[in-house]
Formats: C-alpha cells, sequence, structure tokens
C-alpha cells in the first residue's frame, strides 16, 4: 500500500512580469487502487500540480510538503522520484530525437528496476504491452515522440506507464486530443495498470468524457490554484451539467 | 629533410579564409617553419579487392586551390598515393587506408588521390590516428555514373595538427556521399570542398565533430554549382565542452549563372555542453541564377534541451544517463549513415568516453 500525501503546496514561477504564485495551499491524499480525478477550468494549476510534484525545475516550490510512503519528494531530484514509485504521463511528451523507444524503455526500466531486464522476456513484454494499446511493432524502432501524432504520443505514455509499474501515477490531460477509439484504448490501460499493480491515478482532465471510462474514486474541483470542491463520482456529473463558472467565480 | 618553400604569403589571421584558425597551435605549417619529414604514412589496411589499385605516382593536381598550406604541398611534391578504383567495378566491402607513422617534431607533407571510374561504386574508409603533424592534399575524381562513399575519421592523438584539403571533382551523373568525423587532435582544419563538372551529379558532405577542452576544429566547406541540375546537401553536427573548446563550421555554397535546376540545402547545428566552448557557425549562399529548384541553409547552436532531459529524467533515468541518451541521439542521425556497426559503435564509445573526461 502506497500514500503521496501533498500537504498545503505553495508553488510559483518566474515570469517576465515577476514571479507568479500558482498554487496556493493544495492538500491531497492518493492511496493505492484509487482514481482521482482532478477537473478544472484551464489556467486554474491543474498541470503546475502535476509538473512540481515530478519536480520540473520551472516550478519554485514556496511552501509545504509532498511525500511518498513517508518520503519527501520535494528533496528529491527528478529521476530520484520517479525511481521512488511516481509516474508523470505528460500532457504534451517531449521528442528525443535519435533516441528510438526501445532504447528509451529499456534504459528507464534499467534505472527503474536496479538492473537490466533480461532480453528475451523484456521483449515480449514490450512487445505484449504495445499490443495492448493495439501499436504497430515498428514502433519500437521509432525515435522517441518524433513526428507521433498526439494519439501516438498518449499511448506511448500509458505503455510506459503499464512497463514501468510505479506505484502513483499522474496523468496530465491524458485525454486531451484523443479520438473516441483512442480515449477507450487509453482508458484500459490505465484501467488495467491499476487492477494489475494496484496504482494510485490522479487523473487530471478538463473534461467529463474519460470518466466515462475510468471510473473515479474521488472527484476534485481546482479552481485559483486550489481544491474548492470535492465529492464523489457524481459530482463530475454536476461539472458536465453546470461547467466551472460557479467556481471561477467564487 | 627540407624546409617548406616560402613563395607563398604567410597568413597573419585577419584573412576571411584564416581568421578562426590559431595559427601559432599550426606548428609552423602555415609560415613555412615547419621541418618536413619524409614519410609517406598513408596505407591500405587489408589486401584489395580485384579492380582496385593503390600505388604512388606523380600526378599533376586535379584542380587549382587558394589555400596556402595545398599549394605548398603541392609545391613541395608531385608524388601522390593513389587509390584506383577501375571503371564498373562494385567493391562490396569497404576499403580501409589508414596511418602507420607520425611525428611530432617534423611534419609531413601528403597528397592523396582517389579515382573511380565510370560507373564504379566503392565505399572507402580514412582513418586518421597517432600523433602527427600532417599537411593533406585530398582530391578525389568521379567519373561518369560512381558512386563513392567516403568517410573520413579524425581520432589523432591529442598534440596533432591536421591541415587538409578535401576536393571532390564530380563528373555527369556521379555521386558523392562523406562522412566527415573529426573527434581527435589540438588543431584539425579540414576543407570539405566539391566541384561539379557536368550536369546531373550529387554530393551529400555529412560532419559529426566533438571537441572538449582546449580542441580547435575547422570545418570548411565550400561547394561549387557552375554547372546545371546538380544537387548538395550538407549536414554537419557539433558539440562542444570544456574550457575552449572551438569548433569553426563555415558553409560556402556558390550556384553559378548556368547552374540552373540546383538543389541545394545545408545544416549545422552544435550543442553547447558546457560554459567556456564557442561554436561558430558561418553558412554562405550566394546565388547568380533564379532558375533553381532550392537553395537554402539553417545554422543553430543551443545548450541542453531541458525539457529533454526532464522528461528522460521523469521515467528515472539520472541526469547523466540522460545526457549520454541526448548527445547520443544528437549524433546518432549522422553516425548511423557510415553503415559499418564496427565503425559505428567504436564511434558511440568514444564519444562516451570523450563526455565522461570532462565530467558532463
Amino acid at each position: 500500500m502506497s500514500r503521496l500525501e501533498i500537504r498545503n503546496l505553495a508553488v510559483s514561477v518566474n515570469t517576465d512580469a515577476g514571479e507568479i504564485e500558482i498554487l496556493k495551499g493544495v492538500d491531497l491524499t492518493i492511496e493505492s487502487g484509487e482514481i482521482h480525478a482532478i477537473m478544472g477550468p484551464n489556467g486554474s494549476g491543474k498541470s503546475t500540480l502535476a509538473y512540481s510534484i515530478a519536480g520540473h525545475p520551472k516550478y519554485k516550490i514556496v511552501s509545504g510538503s509532498v511525500t511518498l510512503d513517508g518520503r519527501d519528494l520535494l528533496q528529491m531530484s527528478v529521476d530520484e522520484r520517479a525511481r521512488a514509485g511516481l509516474f508523470l504521463a505528460m500532457q504534451y511528451p517531449v521528442e528525443v530525437p535519435g533516441v528510438s523507444v526501445s532504447n528509451f524503455l529499456r534504459t528507464a526500466a534499467t534505472a527503474l528496476r536496479g538492473e537490466a531486464p533480461k532480453l528475451r522476456t523484456w521483449a515480449s513484454e514490450v512487445k505484449d504491452a504495445m499490443a495492448a494499446l493495439n501499436m504497430d511493432p515498428a514502433f519500437a524502432t521509432r525515435n522517441v515522440n518524433e513526428g507521433f501524432s498526439g494519439g501516438e504520443k498518449k499511448r506511448h505514455e500509458i505503455m510506459q506507464l503499464e512497463l514501468l509499474k510505479p506505484k502513483i501515477a499522474i496523468l496530465d490531460e491524458t485525454d486531451s486530443g484523443l479520438d473516441v477509439d483512442a480515449l477507450r484504448i487509453v482508458a484500459q490501460g490505465v484501467n488495467r495498470a491499476k487492477e494489475m499493480n494496484n496504482l494510485g491515478v490522479v487523473l487530471i482532465t478538463h473534461y467529463t468524457r474519460i470518466l466515462r471510462y475510468i471510473k473515479p474514486d474521488f472527484v476534485h474541483v481546482f479552481a485559483n490554484g486550489r481544491i474548492v470542491e470535492e465529492g464523489g463520482a457524481e459530482l463530475a456529473d454536476e461539472l458536465e451539467a453546470k461547467g466551472y463558472a460557479d467556481y471561477v467565480s467564487k | 629533410m627540407s624546409l617548406l618553400t616560402t613563395n607563398y604569403l604567410t597568413p597573419t589571421g585577419r584573412e576571411e579564409a584564416w581568421r578562426f584558425t590559431p595559427l601559432k597551435r599550426l606548428k609552423g605549417l602555415h609560415d613555412a617553419t615547419a621541418v618536413i619529414g619524409d614519410r609517406q604514412s598513408l596505407q591500405t589496411i587489408a589486401q584489395l579487392p580485384a579492380g582496385v589499385s593503390f600505388t604512388h605516382e606523380n600526378l599533376d593536381p586535379l584542380a587549382p586551390s587558394d589555400d596556402l598550406i595545398i599549394g605548398r604541398i603541392r609545391a613541395a611534391s608531385s608524388a601522390v598515393s593513389h587509390l584506383s578504383i577501375a571503371s564498373k567495378v562494385e567493391v562490396g566491402q569497404p576499403i580501409f587506408l589508414g596511418r602507420t607513422s607520425g611525428a611530432l617534431d617534423t611534419a609531413e607533407l601528403s597528397r592523396v588521390r582517389i579515382s573511380l571510374g565510370a560507373h564504379a561504386v566503392a565505399t572507402v574508409v580514412l582513418e586518421n590516428t597517432g600523433d602527427t603533424v600532417l599537411a593533406e592534399d585530398l582530391e578525389i575524381s568521379l567519373a561518369p555514373g560512381s558512386n563513392l562513399k567516403f568517410i573520413t575519421v579524425q581520432e589523432f592523438d591529442s598534440k596533432s595538427v591536421y591541415a587538409a584539403r578535401h576536393h571532390a571533382v564530380i563528373d555527369r551523373d556521379a555521386q558523392f556521399q562523406s562522412i566527415t568525423i573529426t573527434l581527435g587532435g589540438d588543431v584539425v582544419r579540414i576543407l570539405p570542398t566539391v566541384e561539379f563538372v557536368a550536369p546531373g551529379g550529387s554530393a551529400e558532405l555529412f560532419g559529426v565533430y566533438f571537441a572538449t577542452t582546449g580542441q580547435f576544429f575547422e570545418h570548411r566547406i565550400h561547394i561549387d554549382h557552375l554547372v546545371p541540375h546538380a544537387k548538395s546537401r550538407v549536414n554537419f553536427k557539433g558539440a562542444l565542452a570544456g574550457q575552449d573548446a572551438h569548433t569553426v563550421w563555415i558553409g560556402d555554397v556558390f550556384i553559378g549563372s548556368n547552374a540552373e535546376g540546383t538543389d541545394t540545402y545545408e545544416l549545422n547545428r552544435n550543442l553547447l555542453l558546457t560554459d567556456g566552448a564557442r561554436a561558430d557557425s558561418v553558412p554562405n549562399l550566394e546565388i547568380e541564377t533564379g532558375q533553381i529548384v532550392g537553395a537554402g541553409h539553417a545554422s543553430t547552436t543551443g545548450r541542453f534541451d531541458d525539457e529533454q532531459l526532464f522528461y528522460l529524467m521523469s521515467r528515472g533515468i539520472s541526469l547523466a544517463d540522460a545526457r549520454r541518451l541526448v548527445i547520443r541521439g544528437f549524433f546518432h542521425e549522422i553516425i548511423t549513415i557510415v553503415g559499418i556497426d564496427s565503425i559505428e559503435d567504436r564511434l558511440m564509445n568514444r564519444i562516451d568516453s570523450e563526455l565522461e573526461k570532462v565530467g558532463v
């Protein structure tokens, strides 16, 4: 059983206009096997939450704490956080020219497992993970995210989620830019990772569409850098009907 | 032993062609103070296949050169090491040339010719190693319809000086591909130059260089499109790390008034891995006709992409490994064109060890 605890997290970012505080005290606890949807309007700070937990250098922690199983994530480098069991599926996965998917995956698996995966079992592991997401095997020879369509990038993120087996995953707008078929396939991957690995999920989204395929245990409404409302799956239905207008004006 | 002839002007460093080069480190190649040894270091590495010969003969230059070091080499010697591939011979395996001797207290003036007869096909690898002072006039002659892949690897030891012109003369419908890799030496200055003498030819000039602390590597490309319907591509990628690592890339492309149908593009990308290094990159395009297919160039110099490193590290990969992946990836596009596994692996490992050396 793993637990990610975010306490009173305040985060700022440096801009041309000076330092701007984006997160203004976020409290959230995620345990293994739970799915938390974080919903909110654009610009509310949802992605900042994701990236600052993962350790992106652009964001400055002003106050608060983030721990995974009691270990202070904020004191760790980006790779140490991943090795501690954290995974971030990015909204805009980055192209890495000249580095093949298969080389990348193997390097990541080696880093996370502490030893290189055995060649034979690894090849079938990757093949199965790709097949489960309806990905062409030739995908492994392409360069990381280079020339990928939006849907391919997201499938590649979820394939990593299944292969690398983190304890807690933050999915940053994984649903954006996906057609219905791709959305279903990607959602099935997230559900599999939860069932197989007892994964805890933070699902960041603007829309309720993906919640038809991934059932949240908790829904948190995010506005102006903090959580302003919490509830169960029924809260998502309310948002679907009423939108975020009430929260933004608060 | 003899002294270099002094019938040539000595550059002062203010000339356009010499403005980047650290003249004092050329060990006298530029001002005729170098003492000339009588070695001829270029040798074939293995037995030559049928239709291929390697001889020493007296040959006139293929093309004039206004480079003063090339002028001095020609004035000093008419003897040329000549690798010749006969007409219609298609050589399946790469032909390897290497250096068997070198010295730092004397300089070698080398003249080399690689010639392909009509419709000959070959891959030639020239590996430069050891500690040496070497000035080289290397000319490549491609007869109509021939096809040469020319891989030149500069893996000199740390005190070496190499000043060379690699000049290709491309006849009708001939195809020339070169991959110039410069990783070792104190000062390396190569002029990869091309002239088309009949329509239909193509030239692809690829390059990789990695300069670390104190090294100076200059690649001064010049492509003359003086005939119609020739195509050229240039793509050089460089990385620099450490104090006073300095690289220079010049890409001169000239399209003459009768060179209609010319198609050319050149690209230079540099990755600055630490402070204290300097990459000069100067593309020049001169066009005298508008009747062309295309002409363009691009040059970029940047640092590690933080977003790439973040992405890799967010998958548990350490900073050192992430950097290694990004650099290998950066060079991969060009190294993979070599197409010879043993050389590709060796170059990638050399790049890794250069990185380790400077502690990136």
